[in-house]
């Protein structure tokens, strides 16, 4: 007796994205409360562990176990002036067409009528980490917005400064943009299943440009998907059982 | 001399306009001592968030003790936004000074070493460069047209901690959470809640020494066993989220938040 596997579910194709996005890391750090990224960086160490590949270290910051650093919390930040973190992920309250990013809030300054918790380390990681991936699930004209009403941080910075890092990708619930530092701007790369080319246009208040044909953003294949559903899924339940738990229930739905 | 005391005394060493560095939420946060210093009320003070704040901070704002706050966040994690500070905002009820995690931890370092100033990659492009104008772009003088940013020392009157355990001598074990070392160095005066005190020196067994605050930089300690809840305390205990979903729901409303301060105050007396 066979039994059909359930289909992807959304959450489980942003996992492999981010794990796509990651490919060739050799140690990646995530925000304490950030699962998805934190599940993609899993499932890229489990893939590469069963091809035989190098070792991925992940550093989940706030996590007692994910966290080997014992110089505090100076520490993270000394190790990307090193060049010893390969990519990072960030969120924003806005992030616009220029790559900029809001983590501070909208409606004035230093008064603001909605604030946002605050930049953290954003506008020091995104010039030195390599690899940063913009990560928003809210994919609306008030989040991708135009022009930022305050830069966190800067997409792109003047040649004469020191930089060898920024943004690589944006990821949404929608669709998968990748960046072009030279240009300044973002080019939609992929939609995801259940969504349209026009609808992101829509739903996007910068301009981007895109292939004639914009393909859908790949599934993974059943080994990949077996993974993911197994191990990553135990490993990530440790950090973030509440999201595990989430996404088992998603599956059993969609089943 | 470290000095042993209540923690209502310890709280009553932080005065008037007082510039304050508190640790980040899973570092070891002087929960107890909170209560302390807002029944003291001083008025003024100066936070350095190391290098953000969370529930402490928020009920200090909340309590309206606060003129400056210098952080690069605040927030209460997966409880959602920091109620007392996002209403702190909108009603300018104190002066920001919006930061980035490692200018702050750059300004102790510079203090901890004695200098003015330690430059900083990154930042370059941000708006927090033009609204920080105590923060120098300069051109490195060691190389050709590379600007590169400054931060100035950051020199807080006192710090405020609780680490799992401190000797008869004063000397603190903080493990690897070696900010609160920097901390201490950067600041005037330390003060110390702790779990326990115990009678043996930290410092004879190498083990422990290597994660030692040593006495010279700690002023004073108040034991409090459970000092950091709701927070976490590492090694020790695990955070109480509902407790601090609780205090995020409340504090929606300031009558919301006295009524939970209120009721706090009660249960710790």
């Amino acid at each position: 007796m066979s039994v059909a596997t359930p289909p992807v579910t959304h959450n489980e194709r942003l996992i492999f994205t981010v794990a796509r996005l990651l490919e060739g890391v050799r140690h990646v750090a995530v925000g304490a409360s950030s699962p998805i990224p934190a599940a993609g960086a899993m499932l890229l160490r489990a893939l590469e562990e069963e091809r035989g590949g190098a070792a991925v270290r992940l550093s989940i910051l706030g996590s007692v176990e994910h966290n080997f650093f014992t110089n505090g919390g100076v520490e993270l930040f000394d190790c990307a002036a090193q060049g010893r973190i390969d990519a990072f992920f960030l969120g924003g309250g806005q992030i616009d067409g220029q790559g900029n990013v809001n983590l501070v809030g909208v409606g004035g300054y230093p008064t603001s009528k909605v604030r946002w918790p605050g930049s953290f380390g954003s506008a020091y990681l995104y010039h030195l980490v390599p690899r940063v991936i913009l990560f928003r699930e809210e994919h609306t004209p008030r989040v991708m917005v135009e022009k930022v009403e305050f830069v966190s941080a800067p997409g792109v910075t003047p040649p004469e400064v020191y930089r060898r890092g920024g943004p690589k990708a944006l990821l949404t619930g929608r669709g998968l943009f990748s960046f072009d530092a030279e240009r300044g701007g973002f080019r939609l790369e992929s939609v995801h299943e259940g969504h349209e080319v026009a609808e992101i246009e829509e739903m996007t208040g910068f301009a981007f440009e895109r292939p004639e044909t914009v393909p859908f953003t790949p599934d993974p294949d059943p080994a990949t998907l077996a993974l993911l559903r197994g191990r990553v899924r135990d490993e990530l339940a440790e950090t973030y059982p509440g999201f595990a738990a989430r996404m088992a229930a998603e599956i059993s739905k969609a089943a | 001399m470290t000095d042993f005391v209540t923690v209502s005394a310890l709280a009553a060493r932080i005065g008037n306009g007082a510039k304050l560095a508190l640790p980040v939420d899973y570092a070891g946060v002087a929960m107890a001592a909170t209560d302390a210093i807002i029944a003291r009320a001083p008025r003024d003070l100066h936070l350095v968030c190391v290098p953000t704040g969370g529930l402490q901070v928020d009920m200090l704002l909340g309590a309206g003790l606060v003129g400056t706050l210098e952080t690069s966040a605040v927030s209460l994690g997966e409880a959602g936004s920091a109620p007392c500070f996002v209403r702190g905002v909108r009603g300018e009820a104190f002066r920001l000074m919006d930061a980035t995690c490692p200018a702050i931890h750059a300004g102790l370092i510079a203090a901890q070493k004695g200098v003015p100033f330690l430059p900083l990659r990154g930042l370059i492009g941000s708006d927090l460069v033009t609204r920080r104008p105590d923060w120098k772009v300069i051109d490195n003088p060691f190389g050709e047209n590379d600007p590169i940013v400054l931060i100035p020392a950051i020199e807080p009157d006192v710090c405020l901690f609780h680490a799992p355990e401190a000797d008869r001598m004063g000397n603190v074990w903080i493990g690897r959470r070696r900010e609160l070392a920097t901390m201490a160095y950067a600041s005037k005066r330390t003060l110390v809640t702790v779990e326990r005190i115990r009678e043996d020196s930290l410092l004879a067994d190498e083990k422990t020494a290597a994660g030692v605050l040593p006495a010279l930089y700690v002023d004073a300690v108040a034991k409090v066993p459970n000092g950091a809840w709701p927070y976490a305390l590492w090694g020790e205990y695990a955070a109480d989220g509902e407790e601090i979903g609780r205090y995020a729901e409340a504090a929606r409303t300031q009558e919301g938040f006295e009524a939970f301060m209120a009721a706090r105050a009660e249960k710790a007396a």
